[in-house]
Order: C-alpha cells, then structure tokens, then sequence
C-alpha cells in the first residue's frame, strides 16, 4: 500500500485509461449516492412525522362521552352521556398517581364575546391550571391560569397570541385588559404561543368560573390526561392502553353503559396512535434500505463487472509483464490497487456530494411529513467500506486468475 | 551459456497427445548469434518458450549460466526471466498506454530500480536503438520498425545473459527487416548471446550459426558465413 512505485504506475495506468476509470468511479458514487439520499428521506420522514406529534404532549389521553348505541341494564340505546365533575374527581382519586397533568374542558358555547366595541368570534374554553402543559401551549407574555383562578372562580382570561395580533394590535399589551364574555368582565392576565396558528384562536378561562357563570350545573365535555414520560417506548404504549382501558371500564360503569359500547364513552390515545405512525415510518424506513441495499449490491456487481472486463481487456498487457518478470502476485496487487483506489475515491466523492445535498438543500424542503432529511455518516462510511471491500473481493478473483494464466496464452490473448 | 540435453516436450489435446519436442540437444556459447529454422510445426517455438520458461519441458535437462532450470514456481522463474533473458516478439508485444520510454523502462520497475535510474537507463538504450528523440511517443504513433527496435531495447535494458526472439522479423517488410537484424548484429558484436527464431532463409543467414529443426528433432547444426545485414540496407 506504501509502495511509492507502485502509486505511480497506478497513476500513470489510470491517467491514460481514463474512460474506464471513470466508468468504475460513476457506478460507485452513484450506489452511494442513491442510497444516502433515500436514507436521508427515510430518516426526514421520521423526522417530519416526529414533529407532527410534538404538537401536543404526546402522552395525552383524552375521554369524551358520546351516545349509548346498546341496552344495557334496562337503559334504551341512545341516550346521550354526560360528564360531570364527580367523574372527573373520582378518575383523580382512582387513577390520580398514574397521571402526570389532568384537566378537564368545557366548550363555552352561546355567549357574545366583546372587547370594547367590536365583537370577538373566537371560541371560550373552560380549563384548568394544568391544561396549558397538556396543550404543549408556550407562555408568550404574563401569565397561565393558576390554582387560585380555579379555586376562587376568578374572571380572568388567557388569549392565544394570534388574537392578541388581531385585537390588541394597537396596545403594547393587552394583559390587564378586559374583555365581556356575555355581560361578564374578564380580565386578560397572559398571552399564550402554540405551534399552529388555529390553536391561537381561543380563549381560555378558569373551568370553575365556566361552570358557574354560563352552565349552572357541574356539566364538563371533555377530560384529556398526560401520563408520566417513560423511556421505553413500547412501555408507554402499554402504559398508555392500560390507563385507557381503566379509565374506559371506569367511566363506563359510572354511567351504567355496556362494556362493549365503545361509542358511549370515547378514549383516545395520542401514543397509540402514535405508535401506528412510527410503525408505518418503521416500513418505510426498512424499504428505503432495501431499495439502498439493492442499489449496493448493484454497484457491487457493476464493479465486479467492470474489473473482469479490466483484467479481460489487460490480458495481454499481463503476459507482457509476466515475461519482463512481474511475479503473480505483483499483477494481483497491481489490479487490487487500483480497483481499491478507484472504489475509495468515488465512493467518498458519492458519499460527500450526497452528504452536502441533504447538507445545503434539507433545511429548506417544506413538505408535508419531511423535516431535514439528514443521515447518519457513520452508516453511510460504514456502506462506503462495504462497497469497497466488495469491490476487492470481486476483483480478486479475476485478478488471481490473470496472474496465472499461462503467460503464452496471454501474449496471444488479441 | 545455454546446455541442452535430451529435452522432450508433448501437448495434451483432447484425448490424444502431441510429442513437439522429441529429445533435442544441443548448446550456446557466450557472443553466439543463433538461428533456430524450420517449418510451422517444427517445434522452434515450443523450444523458444522453454527456453525462456514460458513453458516447461516434460523431461531433459536445461542449464542456463551454470543454474539448472527445473521446478520453477512462477515467482521463480518470473525471477529468472527478469535477469537473465529477455524477449522480443513477432507482434512486438509492447504496452500500448506506455510511452516508448516506459516501455523499455518495465523490466527495471520489476528488478524494483528507482524510478530516474529507470529513465536514465532506458533513454540510454532507447538512444544505443537510435530512438532517443521518440521515447515519449506511444507504440501507435511509431513504425512497425521503431516498435521492433523499442520492443530491443526493452530486451536489453535489464542486461540479459540472453536475448530471445521469436519471428522478430515476422511483422517488418524486407528494408525494415534488415534494419532490424543490422541492430540485432550489432548488439551481438558488443558480445551478446542471441537466439532468434525465424523461418525465413535470408534472416537465418545474418546469424553465425543456423539449427535446422524438423518434427521436433534438429536434423543440421552448422556454422555459416554471415552475411552482414548492412549490405542490403
């Protein structure tokens, strides 16, 4: 490999077989080439599909009732359920250690929402303290609803801040302002930032004081829970179904509804969900490695194939060095030498070039599902060594077998 | 400089075998300037490559310099041809992507020379071959004569104990011949051993000593009066 003379031979044979050299080099780089960017893809759709899901806290479970669709215990099919904020309370005191933030949600409906003169069409949800972690919503300016809101039914308001731009535009900041939610005064105490402008568009208020001031009763739509992060996704799944089933079986019987009636009590679960989608990009990822694989094995038999028409096309020039004295295993070097070298170069050149792509062009693909494509380069330099140790051992053997032909038979080799 | 004694040689073809060689005999002394004859057939080829040990014999005994030829592995006798013989050929047999300089400079590359005493020495014997101002041009862009007289001087640059060619005339007309054959004169008054091939009477002739070989068995060995090459040029 140190051989300074032989370097130069095999620079002097490449710099005048310059066609073939190139032929080899294009079948190699391009193998790398493809595989990298399908990686890339691969890993992008991970990516992309990752970021969907950090929307909200990907742990989140979230129960809604819906109509009996079966008679149950004497009860008619079609009769709607109800929660209530003893459902809500007992699922706490029941499961309340399995949960990490719990909240329930009311869709404040029928009401005039004013500020000053102009009307606010934007939707009036009651919730509590810990929605704001459940909703993944960031902080942009004052305040989240605390403890105190809830407790002491306060009449105080959370705005998203797409409505701060589109209301508020003219004041520095619209905490300490009021708005009139149906002749009521609440006072705005913080603006809050969500990844998607249309989750900007609502207005939250303590659900103690949504409950008091516009339902009259102890009526809640929706409670949505998030379960304690756990490593080990599989183990979040389970621990995501069992909290569901429960919570399900519970609810159920507190509201005299058969547990085979799914449609009366709805649970859903983000992770389960979830896992659908990371076994959906588990497939995809397997078939962007089969396709790369296959283009390998591709460039492989490209490459065995150009070294046997190499060794072929040089027959005779083996024969002439066999009789001005090369010994067998100087020819075998000699071929293994520059087919090493050419695979080397070519396959860094594919590899880098493909790397640079994803590199400079990733960042600014805005697809649906795709989020900067990238790749491992450990994976891609551990394909670029396989490509060139196939590329040796398919050059050997027609190399060795060069090396011992009969040198007579290779100087007539035409 | 060369001892050959009952040496015998047959090719397998198919299930019947072909004696070439049917025990020949006969010696060369240093500075001899030899031509093997004989019809296609005769087995003057089969000699040839034994003697450069592009092939080996089946039986008899082969002394080169006072070194028994036998039981070569490749690496031996690639070691063997590499110092002590050196080949011209009827097609020349000159590397085609190498200049004329690198071509003579080959069998240096293998006795592992640096590469400048390579060039110096190749350019020397590419000037003694009167090719001094081509050596940078390829094989294609020379005359049938000029690639003879490369494919010489890449003979003689390793300093052979011996010079074989086969048919080296072959592939020349009959003015180029004896250019060629006035160079290979030369080179045998400076003292080389040469043994040349050929099957053409007038070639055979500009040697000192012609072997007449037939079916496989020299039937005449005589010394001749040689004609000069440089008369007819």
């Amino acid at each position: 490999m140190f051989d300074l003379e032989r370097w130069q031979e095999i620079f002097d044979t490449i710099r005048k077989n310059k066609l073939r050299t190139f032929l080899t080099g294009v079948s190699v780089a391009s193998g790398i080439f493809i595989l990298v960017i399908l990686l890339g893809f691969g890993q992008g759709m991970q990516n992309g599909i990752s970021y969907e899901f950090e929307q909200d806290a990907t742990t989140i479970v979230e129960v809604w009732p819906g109509v009996t669709t079966k008679e149950y215990k004497g009860l008619n099919p079609g009769r709607r359920i109800q929660l209530r904020n003893e459902n809500y309370e007992t699922v706490n005191s029941l499961f309340g250690e399995e949960v990490e933030y719990k909240s329930p949600l009311i869709f404040v409906r029928n009401v005039n929402v004013n500020y000053g003169k102009e009307a606010l069409v934007y939707g009036v949800r009651g919730v509590s303290y810990d929605y704001q972690f459940i909703d993944n919503a960031k902080l942009h300016e004052g305040r989240f609803l605390n403890y105190q809101d809830i407790a002491g039914t306060g009449k105080v308001a959370l705005i998203g801040k797409k409505i701060k731009e589109d209301v508020f535009k003219d004041l520095d900041t619209p905490i300490g302002e009021h708005i009139n939610i149906s002749g009521v005064l609440f006072k705005i105490i913080g603006v809050f930032d969500e990844r998607e402008q249309r989750e900007e568009e609502r207005i939250y208020i303590p659900v103690t004081t949504a409950q008091k001031v516009f339902n009259g009763a102890d009526y809640i739509n929706n409670i949505s829970y998030t379960l304690p992060k756990v490593e080990n996704f599989d183990e979040a799944v389970a621990q995501a179904v069992l909290f569901k089933d429960n919570l399900r079986s519970y609810l159920q019987q507190a509201h005299t509804v058969a547990p085979d009636d799914t449609s009366a009590i709805q649970v859903w679960s983000a992770l389960e969900e979830a896992k659908r989608y990371f076994s959906l990009i588990n497939n995809i990822k397997f078939f962007f490695w089969f396709v790369g694989i296959c283009t390998i094995i591709a460039g492989v038999v490209g490459v065995s194939n150009i070294m046997l028409i190499v060794v072929k096309e040089r027959t005779r020039e083996i024969g002439i060095r066999k009789a001005l004295g090369a010994k067998p295993w100087s020819i075998i070097l000699m071929i293994l030498h520059e087919a090493i070298f050419v695979t080397a170069i070519s396959g860094f050149a594919g590899l880098i070039f493909s790397m640079g792509i994803l590199e400079i062009v990733g960042p600014y693909i805005e697809v649906d599902y795709v989020v900067n494509p990238s790749v491992n380069f450990n994976v891609a330099l551990a394909t670029v060594f396989v490509l060139i140790v196939a590329g040796t051992i398919a050059g050997f053997f027609p190399a060795w077998r060069a090396a011992h032909i009969h040198t007579i038979d290779a100087l007539r080799d035409e | 400089m060369i001892e050959i004694k009952d040496l015998h040689k047959s090719y397998k073809m198919g299930s019947n075998s072909l004696h070439v060689l049917k025990g020949i005999n006969f010696s060369v002394e240093e500075g001899e300037l030899v031509a093997i004859m004989g019809s296609s057939g005769s087995g003057k080829s089969t000699l040839l490559n034994i003697l450069g040990m592009l092939d080996e014999a089946d039986e008899g005994e082969y002394v080169l310099d006072g070194i028994p030829i036998k039981n070569l592995n490749e690496t031996k006798a690639a070691n063997y041809r590499n110092k002590f013989l050196g080949f011209i050929f009827q097609s020349f047999n000159l590397i085609n992507y190498k200049t004329a300089l690198e071509n003579v400079a080959l069998p240096l590359y293998y006795q592992k020379l640096p590469r400048k005493q390579r060039q110096e020495k190749a350019l020397q014997y590419l000037e003694q071959v009167g090719l001094k101002e081509w050596s940078h041009h390829l094989p294609s862009e020379l005359s049938g004569g000029q690639k003879q007289r490369v494919a010489i001087a890449r003979a003689m640059v390793a300093e052979p104990k011996v010079l074989l060619a086969d048919e080296l005339t072959g592939a020349l007309d009959s003015t180029t011949s004896y250019e060629v054959m006035e160079l290979i004169q030369k080179i045998n008054d400076q003292g080389n051993t040469i043994l040349v091939v050929t099957h053409e009477p007038d070639i055979a002739q500009m040697c000192k000593r012609i072997v007449h070989l037939k079916d496989g068995v020299i039937v005449k060995d005589e010394k001749v009066k040689q004609v000069r090459a440089k008369a007819h040029v």
